[in-house]
């Protein structure tokens, strides 16, 4: 027999398709709805927003590596998907400088410096949005609508006023540019339910456990009017699907997931209601985000045939 | 009718068809035949041959060498050329009997067969641990051992294990298809040794043929059954398959008996039927010869012993140059690097893969997506079992159940960051285990 050159390598010796970059193109790809809503519904200055935010994500990310002698990582896409959230949470009215500073905030100090992809502890757009929240206030919490500046629904409803639950759901109305159409970030976690990027534990729980809490603690009791609202409005549906449930800064168990959710189901009830802002997703995944090694600890499951089921 | 499974798992792309509709063919060997002393669990077998002995087809030439451990018979008659370290497929060194085979194949007498009905328990047991039965699905458990429980009275479950959930593989299916009765009258033998116990005959679902054929053979037996298992890796792992069947779960430091079963696979059962029923020790086996590399995947009926070469020659040779060949499955099996080894007891199959996907795949980032903790049969964490793994942190690795892990593969499978989940679990596990027996 001809001389072989075998490779040899431990077991098992077949690899499934699915890679990050497949992972993290398609969750960007889900985003698209939601930003094309975004640009019908608020111009082409939210597509120069969204563009700006993911070549600033990319390009610091390039960059780092490059300053930092590190293989070149944009490839897995990761730096694209922070990029699209990150402007598809900044309001229309933002200036391009501060899609810039996000940008590069949240992949230099949020991600980078933690050591890259599953390094970082904290959701990168997130982060990012609640320092450009916090430093920029006013500029990030300016709604403009048809050129009109405007309150967001949820702080109407908060201050008592009407809201067109109708227009909530398919999204026009002001907020954050990719925030707006239940409908569009609906059809986008379609896409991420049906190829199981994701699964419901997170959302669901999250969704169920903020209901729960709105309708006990909202003031509204039972009011599908009010509840509907509620769960329209703000980064509730963006945050429950495509921020919520990021891999890294998520829990890893199956009931870790569940626990998470439900924690930030009350605490965005908690910021919503009894807060003084009328918002409440980004700094419930965050403080989340912060929690789930704790939240890891406690729900490590037992394996199998030690426990659980009769042995 | 509901199917049975269990939690977790994978599915793999299975390559059955290259294999599974070619009756299975016997193959004769030319060349020299290696016996390695230890091709079974426990301790390795005595020669009871020397150098330049003339031996038969059927002749013991080495005995068990302690009560977990298992004879060894010719396959072949020849004379005994000489007993060194010979390259096995694991890769491994084992002291060997290496036989000239001679080419004629004469055999032995072997004794008359008595009905099973005659038998006395003990003497069923006797027949099988002589005739050198072990578990063929890859383990190679010395039979015997697993038929003597404690408490005989409390085992409740034969399971015969027909999953075949290893991708690639076809020889069970074959053995099913073709040889049903041997198969039905070797897991009779063991419901005689076990008065409580009924015969489960638990197979995947994408085996319809095997189902329905087994169904119509056992259909007047009131002691078997046929279940329908969900196709699914690893269905065919012990203590998956006994949570199947039973929903009863064991752990890594429980028997099958502590849940009242007793599993053997295909292959074992029908040696244990042809060491009762026709007084013939174990020397074939099935093995599947496949792969993208080969030019007529088949199964062959091989005389243990058989140059592995020899089998990919009558396989047709390779289609194409192999980047990898592994003995056994994809998912569990081993790769081999040498070719010039012999067909044990427990080699399943030489699975020849034009192009080997785990070279092709750079490791990346874990990103903690948690695919590898839906995966894992075994409910573990694998990503943070393997970081703790390569970290040398012990203390987290056995806190965390690294010891639980059964090496099934599916996490490294899984990953989307390509990480060597399995390996690197594996590596820490072999050497906690290895601390253990100090």
């Amino acid at each position: 027999m001809e001389d072989l050159r075998l490779n040899v390598s431990s077991n098992p010796h077949v690899r499934s398709e699915v890679t990050t970059a497949k992972i993290m193109g398609t969750v960007a790809l889900a985003l698209l709805p939601s930003c094309v809503f975004g640009v019908y519904n608020f111009g082409f200055y939210a597509l120069f927003l969204l563009v700006l935010t993911v070549v600033t994500c990319v390009a610091t990310e390039a960059a780092y590596e490059k300053i930092m002698k590190k293989d070149l990582t944009i490839r897995d896409c990761s730096a694209v998907v922070t990029g699209l959230l990150l402007g598809m949470n900044l309001p229309v009215s933002a200036p391009w400088w501060i899609a810039v500073v996000g940008g590069v905030f949240a992949i230099l100090v949020v991600k980078m410096v933690f050591g890259g992809l599953g390094q970082n502890f904290m959701n990168p757009a997130l982060g990012a949005r609640c320092f450009l929240l916090i430093s920029f206030t006013s500029r990030m919490t300016a709604f403009t609508y048809d050129g009109v500046a405007t309150a967001t629904p949820l702080a109407q409803l908060k201050a008592g006023e009407a809201v067109d639950t109708f227009n909530m759901v398919i999204g026009k109305i002001p907020g954050t540019i990719g925030e707006t159409s239940v409908i569009a970030i609906v059809l986008g976690a379609i896409v991420l339910l049906l190829t199981g990027i994701i699964d419901l534990k997170i959302p669901a729980s999250y969704i169920i456990s903020f209901s729960i809490f709105v309708i006990l603690f909202g003031g509204h009791g039972l009011n599908p009017y009010y509840l509907t609202a509620q769960l329209s409005g703000g980064g509730l549906m963006l945050g429950a699907f495509f921020m919520a449930t990021d891999y890294v800064t998520c829990p890893i168990t199956r009931t870790g997931r569940i626990v998470y959710g439900i924690l930030l189901g009350i605490l965005t009830g908690i910021f919503r209601i009894f807060g003084a802002s009328a918002e409440g997703v980004s700094y419930a995944i965050i403080i989340g985000n912060i929690l789930v090694p704790l939240i890891e600890r406690y729900t490590m499951p037992k394996p199998f045939g030690k426990g659980g089921e009769k042995s | 009718m509901a199917k049975y499974t269990f939690n977790g798992g994978v599915h793999p792309y299975d390559g059955k068809e290259l294999s599974k509709d070619k009756p299975i063919q016997d193959f004769t060997p030319k060349g020299d035949m290696v016996y390695p002393l230890s091709q079974h669990i426990g301790a390795p077998a005595k020669p009871v041959v020397a150098k330049g002995d003339r031996v038969l087809v059927g002749q013991l030439i080495a005995e068990a060498g302690g009560f977990v451990s298992a004879n060894i018979y010719a396959s072949c008659s020849g004379t005994v050329k000489t007993i060194e370290k010979r390259r096995v497929p694991v890769g491994d060194m084992v002291e060997s009997i290496v036989i000239d085979n001679d080419g004629l194949f004469e055999e032995v007498e072997y004794e008359p067969v008595k009905p099973l009905e005659e038998l006395s328990k003990e003497e069923v047991i006797g027949l099988i641990k002589k005739a050198g039965v072990v578990g063929m699905g890859g383990a190679g458990f010395p039979t015997h051992v697993k038929l003597s429980p404690k408490e005989p009275d409390k085992i409740e479950y034969i399971i015969a294990n027909c999953a075949e959930c290893e991708p690639y593989l076809t020889s069970d299916y074959r053995r099913m298809l073709e040889e049903p009765e041997r198969l039905i009258g070797g897991l009779k033998v063991e419901l005689s040794l076990f008065p409580n116990a009924v015969g489960i005959l638990a197979i995947e679902d994408n085996k319809p043929d095997c189902i329905a054929l087994l169904k119509e053979k056992t259909k007047d037996e009131p002691r078997i059954e046929v279940r329908e298992l969900v196709t699914k890796y690893p269905q065919g792992s012990e203590r998956q398959l006994i949570y199947a069947v039973t929903k009863r779960a064991i752990h890594s430091a429980m028997l099958p008996a502590d849940a009242g079963c007793i599993v053997d696979n295909v292959d074992t059962i029908v040696s244990i039927y042809r060491a009762v029923c026709e007084n013939r020790p174990l020397m074939k086996r099935i093995v599947t010869v496949t792969g993208e590399a080969i030019n007529n995947p088949i199964n062959f009926r091989v005389p243990v012993g058989t140059n592995c070469s020899e089998l990919i020659e009558a396989a047709g040779g390779f289609k194409s140059t192999p980047e990898k060949i592994i003995s056994g499955g994809p998912m569990m099996g081993f790769a081999m690097f040498d070719l010039n080894v012999p067909i044990t007891k427990t080699s399943s199959a030489i699975l020849c893969r034009t192009e080997d996907t785990v070279s092709k795949c750079p490791t990346t980032a874990c990103i903690s997506c948690g695919l590898c903790v839906e995966a894992c049969p075994s409910r573990l964490i694998p990503s943070r079992l393997a970081d703790y793994a390569e970290h040398g942190n012990e203390e987290m690795f056995l806190k965390y159940n690294g010891l639980e892990c059964m090496e099934c593969g599916s996490c490294a499978y899984v990953c989307p960051a390509k990480r060597q989940l399995t390996q690197e679990i594996k590596t820490m596990r072999k050497i906690q285990l290895g601390k253990r027996k100090k």
